[in-house]
């Protein structure tokens, strides 16, 4: 809870710092390699909750699918640079502030659940492709909830800033469903919600679904449903208009699903026993995920 | 850093089809005045109560304001509010839990971060008005009890319309607080205009515009707030007293 705050803090205080200081900066290109190699040090955003892609074990160390894609890009960076050395940092970041944490320089680059959509481009850059979801629900096995259409009039919780809020909230209003919407702070929070009854359903990526699944008292009492609203291309994301770390980072991606190891990490985040609970989420490769590995590319869905 | 501004954004249709994106910073505008000015009533009643409990000579009485006191000014507020929004219905019987569960969430955040204000503030109001009733001359209290009022009395027409009086000035830092302090309960999904502001930079991916605006109605409040408080102190001052310029 302290770090909420001093999240929030460092926020507001990075918006002011930037806004007064850097505005004559703002032509200046990022050149993120550039920074790296003369300061040797390297920040990397990461989520807390967001299992099985960037998570704390029991041990406070960050974990997971997305960042060991993350660590092979820092390795790729290292090589490329010729660096004897390279300090690495870690910094939490959440859904609400990492598009500002990057911007304003604090982490370099963040691999965790993020989606990639023509809105964020706006603002930063995407990597290669790193994973493709579909947006779901999950609800109580005995619910009755099957798919989008049972909830009308009913209590649905989903994650603040995700798009499956966005989706939700205009499904509500497109199809005037009289959904009572509640947006949880994080994906903890949101399962919380769904597990204490007061909301039937948690839409979400469906990979956050199982993950939250393998964090769940009883794992057996809950179940995945209904149609994907959207597929969505999670991306790492850097700064905007940064080719040259781009390419290092993109072809280290490329590299890691052309060799085979993509499928080695995805069966050890998604077919075998993970913390924090030894849970298997048991979520076998899709399609678009064998497609992706097959030709790894940097394209949104939206 | 190649930060493009868009201050447009703010009057474009929201991506959820229901108004502007100003008009999603109104609502939260209004509920966080709406949440602050209830909580602030509630703090008010309670703390005025409290306050005067903490000061009768009754030791039982003034021990039970003291206890209630410490610990609403000695728990987070942030803790506070989970307990109140996660933990109480929780504990509370299955039944009454589920029926507020079940019910329309934004009742249920609305009432829980109403409840949760309130009592924090009400037990730094308590101490305000404690400490403006000790601030009194003791002379004040014995003549009254001296004249033949009960101690009711001394305190409903001698000691309390003085106390009231002098503690103005530091509840007007109190009420600025509640303000601030109500953009704590964002963190269970009230949308109020902090919370708003966070949803304006997940929906627009313009964090500088929605931060500044967000900053600036808070900043619109607290100074409404401040120019109506220096009426009411200029209004309520004791003639004559501590000083008054």
């Amino acid at each position: 809870m302290h770090s909420i705050k001093t999240t929030i803090a460092a926020v507001l205080a990075a918006t002011f710092a930037t806004t007064l200081v850097s505005l004559p900066a703002f032509a200046q290109d990022a050149g993120t390699l550039k920074k790296v190699k003369e300061t040797g040090v390297i920040t990397l955003g990461h989520r807390e909750s967001s299992i099985p892609f960037s998570f704390y074990d029991d041990k406070q160390q960050v974990i997971g699918y997305s960042q060991e894609f993350m660590l092979k890009a820092v390795d790729a960076i290292k090589a490329d640079q010729k660096l004897a050395k390279l300090d690495v940092k870690l910094m939490p970041v959440t859904s609400a502030n990492r598009i500002t944490l990057i911007q304003n320089g604090t982490i370099d680059i963040e691999c965790g659940s993020t989606t990639n959509n023509s809105e964020r481009q706006k603002q930063v850059g995407f990597s290669n492709t790193i994973f493709v979801i579909g947006t779901k629900l999950m609800a109580k096995k005995d619910s009755g909830i099957k798919d989008f259409a049972d909830l009308a009039g009913k209590n649905v919780v989903t994650t603040a800033g995700t798009t499956s809020e966005r989706l939700l909230r205009k499904m509500n209003e497109d199809k005037k469903m009289g959904m009572n919407v509640i947006s949880a702070k994080d994906h903890g929070e949101s399962f919380l919600t769904l597990e204490t009854g007061r909301a039937v359903a948690f839409m979400m990526d469906d990979a956050l679904l199982y993950g939250e699944m393998a964090k769940a008292k009883r794992a057996s009492d809950w179940v995945v449903v209904g149609t994907a609203q959207s597929k969505e291309a999670y991306g790492c994301m850097l700064r905007k208009d940064d080719a040259s770390f781009k390419k290092v980072v993109d072809g280290a991606i490329a590299q890691v699903m052309a060799s085979g190891e993509a499928v080695k990490i995805y069966n050890k985040w998604f077919m075998n026993p993970i913390p924090p609970k030894g849970l298997n989420l048991d979520m076998p490769l899709s399609d678009e995920m064998k497609a992706l590995y097959k030709a790894p590319n940097d394209k949104a869905f939206e | 850093m190649g930060y493009s501004w868009n201050w447009d954004v703010l009057l474009q249709p929201s991506a959820t089809g229901d108004g502007t994106y100003l008009g999603w910073m109104f609502y939260g505008f209004k509920m966080t005045i709406g949440l602050s000015l209830s909580a602030w009533l509630m703090a008010l009643i309670l703390g005025a109560l409290v306050g005067v409990l903490r000061t009768v000579p009754n030791k039982a009485l003034s021990g039970l304001a003291a206890a209630y006191v410490e610990l609403f000014r000695n728990i987070p507020l942030l803790v506070q509010l989970f307990i109140w929004y996660f933990v109480l219905p929780e504990l509370a019987p299955a039944a009454l839990g589920d029926a507020f569960k079940q019910s329309n969430p934004i009742v249920q955040q609305f009432v829980s971060a109403l409840l949760c204000l309130g009592f924090f503030t009400s037990a730094r109001v308590a101490e305000q008005v404690r400490s403006g009733i000790n601030s009194l001359p003791r002379g004040q209290k014995n003549a009254a009890l001296a004249i033949g009022f009960t101690l009711a009395q001394a305190y409903r027409y001698v000691m309390l319309p003085m106390a009231f009086r002098l503690v103005v000035p530091p509840l007007t830092s109190e009420f600025l607080n509640i303000f601030k302090n109500s953009a704590v309960c964002s963190t269970i999904g009230l949308l109020e205009l902090a919370a708003e502001g966070r949803q304006l930079v997940d929906y627009t991916a313009q964090p500088y515009e929605s931060f500044i605006a967000v900053t600036l109605a808070y900043v619109l409040i607290n100074v409404v707030v401040m120019f109506a408080m220096r009426r009411v102190e200029a209004q309520v001052r004791v003639p004559g007293y501590m000083g008054g310029h």
